[in-house]
């Protein structure tokens, strides 16, 4: 085992490499890109013995993974945001064809407006198409869940393909130290994928879901999928330990920071979590009990890992850096859903969207939560989700519409186009 | 943890240059987080790239708003408020800017309380740039104080190791020279105190308010508005036309342009300074070879001189 510095993005294309991938469809798209061209390098300098395959769109990309993983070969591909969405039909449709591969998805903001910084609307949207999705929030956990990822989705109790989630910039770009396993010893824990009875031959063709179906054969297809994506749970239990007995990190569902004796918990998702983690550091120093939970996993959601570790807890701030048009934060509602009604459950839910686009969430605002958080647990009292926003944003924000008026009124005044 | 930004110009190879300086650090025994940060465009837009080491585990994440040290490669961007240069300096930062003018004039011109230092570079050199990125990675080393010249050339050879030789040796020479020169103030830079949780300033978070559409879309109204962002000083280097040489083929310059900077009036073509971005494919398109690549630091020295002297 050595050490090394790696981003996010060279951690998961090591990852596709010590897993021993077999086909890698391609498309490119930023942040995501240098996975792609560092496996392709690799493939290309004869290090890694795959077959790489550029697509002309993620539609396709899916499309093809799913298609040779039915084929019986291990499959590895990768992308972000929009890709994500234009494959969106496929990932829905190849799920269900039960045939295992994986999906790194390097989370960036959706449009509109464009951005390139993260954050997680885009996996967001694959909460319900059947991959199952484990969440990183540093780079060594990138490569080991790309790992743990092929094991997951080739297990007989679970046949699904898994997509393994980063936050652009945040962890793509970053590099951080990582413990880079022998390829012997990451191969056999990955070990071969046997694909049993999805072995695709053109001898002997398979026609994958192609049927038109009525309610009650279609209920049953679906709800065998959810089924196995819940199975999930267990494989999941079981195979982090056995990476933790066999490589000393210890993964569970979800990562619980400070948490036992708790009274004010932090949740969030992906890489911004660190921050919390810091932010709980010097919580503690300051005498707060405040913890953190961090689900690794978000499909399965880890419901009753959850209502565990919360028992008896006194106030809850989810942290979400998504949001459902609408409605708010995912991992709010979802959360509250595994919450309601049990006895033990904390009293104070509270909702925080921050981090939209990769809008940056300071210590001094986490301090802030929690203070809040207090003072809902103190009073009884839930307060409205917040927009982490500050008011010298909003006049940054006013600045560049009063230049965007200026703009507009020059060229309605001027009556067409500016010369420069 | 020492927090350490690096600013530039994309193509001054600051994101190397972060990358050498967390190398060096990880080759010292620290853990290390080094990024770099841009947006759409590329060469010649500013960029940053940052670097943080601690002797444990790092938390926190994200770009750098209390800087232990900031490097500025190319000083033109100083000015530049997109460029957040500026960010967070307080007493305790110290910046190192590669520039002609004397510390002194920007301790006064920027009103900073902080130490600064400038690199000593020759001004061939300066214009190009071709080895910023090793100057200030070596003077940063030395200024530090926590990395060995043994570790800076190490992590020299291992991040440039796929440019061959020669390149790494001109690069080891630079950094070397620059961290040598900075002896007098190794280790004068200091980690800045923590946010800490009983005394800190409240976010100023509002309650978001509603706007219509016609305010809240992202809608642009003024066409041609891109004309209003001059990314012609981005340029680094300067495509000069020697009209002598030129054809007067009137296409091949302009067609090739991909910011659409050259016009041609009449037969001539004419560059558009404001907007060309240097990038040079009408330099290396040009069928007579008429187009030559001026350093920009130089020409515009030249421009000076003859406004004076004309």
């Amino acid at each position: 085992m050595t050490r090394k510095l790696l981003t996010g993005n060279g951690a998961a294309a090591l990852g596709a490499r010590l897993a021993a991938t077999d086909y890698i469809p391609a498309f490119p798209i930023t942040p995501q890109t240098e996975i792609i061209e560092t496996i392709s390098g690799w493939i290309d300098q004869g290090e890694m013995d795959a077959r790489m395959v550029t697509m002309e769109s993620e539609h396709s990309m899916v499309t093809a993974a799913a298609a040779a993983a039915a084929s019986g070969i291990r499959v590895f591909s990768a992308t972000s945001s929009q890709g994500l969405l234009y494959g969106m039909e496929m990932l829905y449709t190849v799920s269900g064809w039960r045939a295992p591969f994986v999906l790194v998805n390097v989370s960036r903001g959706l449009a509109s407006p464009i951005t390139l910084e993260p954050d997680h609307n885009d996996i967001m949207s694959a909460r319900d198409s059947g991959f199952l999705q484990i969440h990183c929030s540093t780079c060594q956990e990138v490569l080991d869940s790309t790992l743990m990822a092929f094991r997951l989705a080739e297990d007989e109790r679970i046949r699904l393909p898994v997509i393994v989630n980063m936050d652009g910039f945040y962890l793509s770009f970053t590099r951080e130290p990582v413990e880079v396993p022998d390829p012997k010893t990451a191969q056999n824990f990955v070990g071969d994928y046997d694909p049993e009875n999805i072995r695709f031959r053109a001898s002997s063709p398979v026609s994958q879901a192609v049927a038109v179906l009525g309610g009650v054969p279609y209920s049953y297809f679906r709800y065998e999928t959810h089924l196995a994506a819940q199975n999930g749970l267990d494989v999941y239990d079981e195979l982090s330990r056995e990476f933790a007995n066999q490589f000393g990190r210890e993964y569970s569902a979800i990562e619980a920071y400070r948490c036992d004796d708790a009274d004010i918990v932090f949740v969030m998702l992906g890489s911004f979590a660190t921050k919390a983690r810091a932010a709980v550091d010097q919580l503690r120093k300051a005498g707060n009990k405040v913890g953190l939970l961090r689900p690794r996993l978000l499909r399965p959601f880890p419901a009753e890992m959850f209502r565990m570790l919360l028992a008896g807890k006194s106030g809850v701030a989810v942290i979400d850096q998504n949001i459902s048009m609408g409605m708010g934060g995912v991992l709010h509602s979802e959360l509250a859903g595994a919450l309601y009604g049990h006895p033990h459950a904390p009293p104070q839910l509270l909702s925080f969207i921050g981090g939209l686009g990769g809008r940056d969430i300071s210590l001094e605002e986490f301090f802030e939560i929690a203070d809040v958080t207090r003072n809902a647990v103190a009073q009884k009292h839930t307060p409205p989700p917040r927009l982490l926003y500050t008011e010298q944003e909003l006049r940054q924000m006013r600045k560049l519409q009063a230049v965007a008026s200026v703009e507009r009124d020059e060229l309605n005044n001027s009556g067409g186009a500016k010369n420069g | 943890m020492y927090r350490i930004r690096f600013h530039g110009r994309g193509g001054q190879g600051m994101k190397t240059a972060s990358r050498i300086l967390g190398t060096a650090f990880f080759l010292e025994g620290y853990e290390v987080q080094d990024a770099p940060r841009y947006g759409a465009e590329r060469r010649g837009a500013p960029i940053f790239a940052y670097v943080r080491a601690d002797n444990q585990l790092i938390n926190e994440r994200g770009v750098i708003t209390r800087p232990d040290l900031v490097i500025v490669a190319d000083d033109s961007l100083v000015p530049v408020p997109a460029a957040g240069v500026l960010t967070g300096v307080d007493e305790h930062t110290v910046l190192l800017i590669n520039s002609d003018e004397s510390t002194e004039t920007w301790k006064h011109r920027l009103n900073l309380s902080c130490r600064v230092f400038t690199l000593p570079a020759e001004a061939e050199e300066r214009a190009e740039l071709r080895f910023i990125g090793a100057t200030c990675t070596g003077a940063a080393a030395r200024l530090l104080g926590k990395i060995s010249r043994d570790a800076l050339q190490q992590a020299i050879k291992q991040e440039l190791s796929e440019l061959g030789d020669a390149v790494i040796e001109k690069n080891l020479a630079r950094a070397l020279d620059a961290f040598d020169c900075m002896q007098e103030h190794e280790g004068c830079i200091q980690t800045g105190t923590e946010a800490n949780a009983t005394d800190y300033s409240k976010p100023a978070w509002i309650d978001f308010p509603f706007e219509d559409a016609r305010v809240s879309a992202p809608d642009i109204h003024a066409s041609a508005n891109s004309v209003e962002v001059r990314t012609g000083l981005w340029r680094t280097l300067r495509p000069v036309i020697d009209y002598e040489r030129c054809n007067k083929c009137w296409w091949v310059c302009s067609t090739f342009c991909p910011d659409g900077a050259i016009k041609v009036s009449g037969q001539t073509p004419e560059i558009d300074y404001n907007h060309c971005k240097g990038c040079m494919v009408c330099v290396a398109q040009c069928p007579p070879h008429a187009i030559e690549a001026v350093a920009e630091q130089l020409a515009r020295q030249q421009d000076a001189e003859e406004e004076v002297s004309p």
